[in-house]
């Protein structure tokens, strides 16, 4: 996945990546110049040679800065690019999606992946970049220079460089598991507070306060504890390394000088040395924090390859949909499992045009799956569905889900202005048409607003009550002109007389209807009303009919209806 | 307001000055210290002059003072990061602390009119912030400052004039700091602004992916969110430019001030004003000496973002509490007697909502209360367990007034199922007993005549078994079986009901009818109905529409009526015909 990404951009990379080592190369040869201007320039009392070393140092300044700059270009340019392509690629592949993959990763899980864990990659990209090359060159380096240097000295650089990466590596391993249960606690302490929002009335109810306080009060004990106990680890780091870094100089100072006395060391050499040891820790500090983000990026790596690896079941077909007299629907044997458990078994019926189909059953029955079927936002498992006389599968997705209206159970608009949310469901439709459809889905509130249908809807439509956003969402799908209109539970938040005006205008229109609801009022006068148990069809008919033999039929209606309305 | 904002973040500090001095003791020190090693190293140097010049004694005299001021500098080191995390680390807890405190003082009415997300996310991320922003502050302010003043001195005290060299070209580093900083703070503003948009796009879309499969709105979203991600991009790479270069800017400034050490340095030790080891600890000061600045602009962005958050969260502290009270009168007798006389309320003082409402509730009497979204039985709800406050009238239980009583005691006097079960992260027990402490018999009593005592023990871990956030692994109706029986168990005088529309199956419905049945018995209950049965057997039935009780009486009464209640009534089951 790296490489797929990155490959538009790998020109840009390679450059990046080349302008950072030649960086860091002028970086290195700096302790070698100032040793040179102390151990001739100095020695010799030779004010051309350090005006001459001098002005080189400045051009190293200069040009390692322009190579920075390049790198840097190049970096951003890469990272940003990358970033930018997975995330239309991820977008891409959830628009394929089908509602199984969408339940499989969570809505919740999938904007996280899209937005976050790209970030946390793209960062990862940029410092590879911009660091990952820099730190363990700069350390080799600093290295192959001491040994250049004096090779018996090398050595103490030899012991000091692993000792100080363990060292390192010990803090950082042992404190980084606790930072993430630090976390963790901290979602608890976000949770114990979400809790008590929500329930804010009962628990004032019981006048659980000061429980709640005390509940409150020790998750966040427990999160300092925690706190402190990693900060008694990770405070060590720094002293730690430095004692190590200063007990490599001292060692420099005492071998070194003995070579000094011996003739075979200078005392620039000396300098030169120390400041070595001291770029070493400085890298090696830098590398350590690539390692952090890259720990990070694995974990988002492999969230966002299962994002683009899932292949959506629902493959599409190519005949459109046709203006074919005959059954509109029917369901022939049709069966469907989810997630590992029968949802529905064994489903036959048929709906003709232009019927109003009522589709009644307990919370799980499985009425919501089967409407959920019909236009192919789940695949049956076994049996087929037939649409028009054609298999369901004949039809290009596009153009089945043209023909159906849908009215989902949660009642979800745009931010936007309702006509906005209105044209969803008919992307040209006039001012006019989506008056009558405000209309017939009883939404006239609309027209007592300031703005009317230009009136702006926030994100997820806070600023409507429940009701209003049903209505308004039975709009969306009556704008469209349906030949087949789906409404999905979808009056429940409506009060007695809202819900039974809206029954009569959807009845007073020609188009075929299937209502999923709970209440019996609002598909007792349907022309064939399903009636489901735990995904089985446990009776199909008329109200009189049911109510004559269908038992679960009838306890429905009596919990809900008095004796004398129902008969 | 940024300066009232800091001494109040200060006053929280308060409790822990005696850390705060000792860690600027401890901070001084470390500098102090820290900055001896290169003078130290530097005559150590000095020592080690050539060959057969080395001064033995005197270089293991330095070695000796280096080694004891890396292991103080240390321990101060060591100190200071302690005592800095322990009154960050502190501070936010009693933040967080007091915040809560104040979540559970906050009138409900603040709170339904807040969204909890925002009120989560103060207490979470702004907080969390806090806490960063004062790590920074306490760790790196004062010692960046320190650091800078110490080196110049050092710097002054080895050699005058090549300390003015750099001091003289220090301010350029800070010219070229601000200058990017300016810039980038634009980009950075952009790219946050679009990276907000973009969030939120993908926020809306794949959170209405249902939605807009249905519609078969695909394409065109993916072409939006194209044209949205490429203006990140170009923004990002600008911002991500200018972001980074922050670090090579610093680093070049720093390596010329370095390079002009070394000229002026070397030509005074020709000239002998200085020793090469002088001119060492010089470079090792030139290198390093950019490092606070870079540090010390980190740490005021960082505080900028802690006093922005620790606005918020005052804001948050300063909001008025329930009143306090002090009355605390209780009933002798608690037989239910509800009377509610004149009472008005209202959200807002130009839109009245609830205005000149009497009722009378007699003891053990049923009050259905039905009407349209919107028109007012919440609120109603709200007012008879003060939770909210009327601005006029009064409600009176058995002849007292309940502001004469203590909220918790008119709140003990109800028991109340809303539709909404609100269930904690804890046992079924826990969750059973949250009214009141009881016996695993009482428990089990409760739960059995809410019946509820049968899905639980048909769970893996029965009355022990957990329940998840929101109650997630049980079913709403299960949910508010359970709701029910922690009201079973309470036994209060009086009750509030909600009946919930629809989306329990009809089993469990039934059963929490049963179990409403059962509690409702000798108990005067306000109800919330949506059911014809519970309407029909109501003692009175209130007809809420916008605040106003438009028609009250029985159920054949007010059919007689032909007004309201008729429509509603026969909206509900003559429909088509």
């Amino acid at each position: 996945m790296w490489m797929k990404y990155l490959k538009p951009y790998r020109k840009q990379a390679i450059i990046g990546f080349l302008f950072k080592l030649i960086e860091a190369f002028f970086e290195l040869i700096v302790p070698i110049v100032v040793a040179d201007i102390i151990d001739y320039g100095i020695a010799a009392k030779d004010q051309q040679y350090i005006l001459h070393k001098g002005i080189l140092l400045f051009i190293l300044a200069i040009s390692g800065y322009s190579c920075a700059l390049v790198c840097q270009y190049f970096a951003s340019k890469t990272s940003q690019g990358f970033g930018t392509y997975l995330r239309n690629d991820m977008f891409k592949a959830i628009n394929a999606y089908d509602y199984e993959n969408i339940d499989e990763i969570g809505i919740p899980s999938l904007m996280t992946r899209i937005t976050n864990d790209t970030n946390q990659l793209q960062l990862a990209v940029a410092m590879t970049i911009r660091l990952a090359s820099r730190s363990p060159f700069l350390i080799i380096g600093s290295l192959i220079m001491a040994f250049r240097i004096n090779v018996s000295m090398s050595l103490i650089f030899i012991c000091a460089a692993p000792l100080l990466a363990l060292s390192i590596y010990l803090v950082m391993s042992r404190s980084l598991p606790l930072y993430l249960k630090i976390q963790k606690q901290l979602d608890h302490v976000s949770l114990i507070c979400r809790e008590n929002l929500a329930g804010i009335r009962v628990i004032r109810a019981f006048s659980k306060q000061n429980q709640e306080k005390e509940r409150f009060h020790q998750a966040t004990q427990k999160q300092k504890d925690m706190q402190m106990c990693v900060g008694k680890l990770s405070a060590l780091l720094n002293p730690g390394t430095s004692v190590i870094v200063n007990c490599a100089i001292l060692m420099i100072l005492y071998v070194g000088s003995l070579k000094v006395n011996s003739g075979t060391l200078l005392q620039g050499e000396v300098i030169a040395l120390i400041n070595y040891m001291n770029q070493i820790l400085l890298s090696m500090f830098a590398f350590a924090n690539v390692i952090v983000i890259y720990n990070k990026a694995t974990a988002c790596y492999k969230r966002v390859q299962e994002v683009l690896s899932i292949q959506p079941v629902i493959q599409d077909g190519f005949q459109e949909v046709d203006h074919h007299e005959g059954t509109l629907v029917t369901f022939d044997h049709v069966s469907f499992s989810y997630q590992g458990s029968h949802a529905l078994s064994d489903l036959s019926f048929s709906i003709e045009k232009g019927e109003t189909v009522g589709i009644i059953g307990g919370t799980g029955s499985g009425k919501s799956t089967l409407v959920n079927l019909i236009p192919r936002f789940y695949e049956a498992s076994q049996g087929q569905i037939y649409i028009k006389d054609r298999p369901i599968q004949n039809y290009s997705l596009q153009s089945l889900r043209q023909m159906i209206g849908f009215v989902p159970q949660q009642a979800l608009l745009f931010t936007g202005t309702i006509k906005d949310n209105i044209c969803f469901g008919k992307e040209d439709a006039s001012d006019e048409e989506v008056t009558e459809a405000l209309n017939l889905a009883q939404a006239s509130f609309v027209k007592e607003w300031k703005d009317g249908i230009y009136s702006h809807i926030t994100q997820g439509g806070h600023n409507l009550s429940g009701g209003q956003k049903q209505r308004l969402t039975i709009a969306r799908a009556l704008v469209r002109n349906p030949e087949l209109l789906i409404l999905d539970d979808s009056a429940s938040a409506l009060d007695f007389a809202t819900d039974a005006a809206l029954r009569k205008a959807i009845a007073s229109l020609p188009q075929t209807t299937i209502i999923v609801s709970q209440r019996v009022s609002a598909i007792m006068h349907a022309d064939k009303i399903l009636v489901l148990s735990h995904g089985e069809l446990v009776g199909i008919g008329k109200h009189d009919e049911l109510l004559k033999n269908c038992e679960i039929y009838q306890q429905i209606v009596h919990s809900q209806l008095s004796k004398e309305v129902a008969s | 307001m940024n300066r009232q904002t800091i001494g109040r973040l200060l006053s929280f500090c308060r409790p822990y000055m005696k850390y705060l001095y000792f860690a600027l003791i401890c901070s001084s020190g470390q500098i102090v210290f820290t900055l001896l090693i290169p003078v130290f190293i530097g005559q150590a140097v000095d020592h080690i002059i050539g060959k057969g010049l080395v001064e033995f004694d005197l270089l293991f005299q330095k070695m000796l003072w280096i080694l004891m001021s890396v292991i103080i500098a240390e321990i101060f080191d060591w100190l200071v990061v302690r005592l800095s995390n322990r009154m960050t680390y502190s501070i936010t807890k009693d933040l967080r602390d007091q915040l809560f405190q104040k979540y559970s003082t906050l009138p409900l009415r603040y709170i339904d009119q807040h969204a909890h997300g925002d009120l989560l996310s103060r207490m979470i991320n702004d907080i969390d912030l806090i806490g960063d922003g004062l790590l920074q502050g306490f760790t790196h302010l004062f010692n960046g400052i320190a650091t800078i003043i110490g080196t110049i001195c050092f710097m002054l005290y080895i050699q005058t004039t090549v300390a003015l060299i750099v001091i003289v070209l220090t301010p350029l580093s800070l010219v070229v700091a601000t200058i990017i900083a300016n810039k980038t703070y634009k980009f950075f503003q952009e790219q946050l602004a679009l990276r907000g948009e973009l969030g939120a796009y993908v926020e809306e879309m794949i959170g209405g992916v249902k939605v807009i499969k249905a519609f078969g709105y695909e394409q065109k979203n993916q072409e939006r969110f194209e044209e949205i991600n490429q203006r990140v991009y170009v923004s990002g790479v600008k911002s991500q430019f200018l972001g980074a270069l922050a670090n090579p800017s610093t680093r070049v400034v720093n390596n010329i001030v370095y390079a002009s050490v070394c000229i002026a340095g070397s030509l005074y030790v020709i000239a002998g004003h200085m020793t090469v080891g002088a001119l060492s600890s010089f470079l090792s000061y030139a290198n390093q000496y950019t490092k606070p600045f870079n540090e010390i602009s980190n740490v005021f962005t960082e505080l900028q973002t802690a006093l922005a958050c620790a606005t918020r969260v005052f804001h948050l502290l300063d909001t008025p509490s329930e009143p306090q009270q002090s009355k605390t009168q209780t009933l002798t007798h608690r037989e239910g007697h509800v009377q509610i006389q004149n009472l008005a309320f209202s959200y807002d003082p130009n839109e009245p909502l609830i205005e000149n409402l009497n009722v009378e509730a007699k003891p053990g009497q049923t009050i259905a209360i039905v009407g349209p979204t919107g028109c007012g039985k919440t609120t109603l709800i709200n007012l008879l367990m003060r939770f909210y406050e009327p601005q006029q009238g009064q409600i009176l239980i058995d002849g007292i007034n309940i502001q004469n009583m203590s909220r918790e005691y008119v709140r003990s006097l109800y028991g109340m199922v809303l539709q909404d079960s609100w269930l904690f992260q804890g046992t079924i027990k826990d969750n059973i007993a949250y009214g009141k402490e009881a016996s695993d018999e009482d428990i089990i009593e409760a739960a059995k005549k809410a019946h509820a005592h049968k899905f639980i023990v048909q769970l893996k871990d029965g009355y022990d078994t957990l329940i998840s956030e929101d109650g997630g692994n049980l079913s709403q109706g299960q949910r508010q079986l359970l709701c029910i029986a922690r009201i079973m168990l309470v036994k209060p005088p009086m009750l509030i009901l909600d009946e919930a529309t629809s989306s329990i199956d009809t089993r469990t419905e039934r059963q929490i009818q049963e179990a409403f049945d059962l509690m409702m018995e000798g108990r005067t209950t306000f109800i919330v109905a949506h059911r014809l049965s519970t309407i029909q057997k109501a003692d009175q039935i209130l007809v809420m529409n916008h605040g106003q009780i438009i028609e009250q009486g029985k159920h054949e009464e007010l059919l007689k009526q032909h007004g309201f209640y008729h429509h509603l009534y026969y909206s509900q089951f003559d429909t088509q015909k």
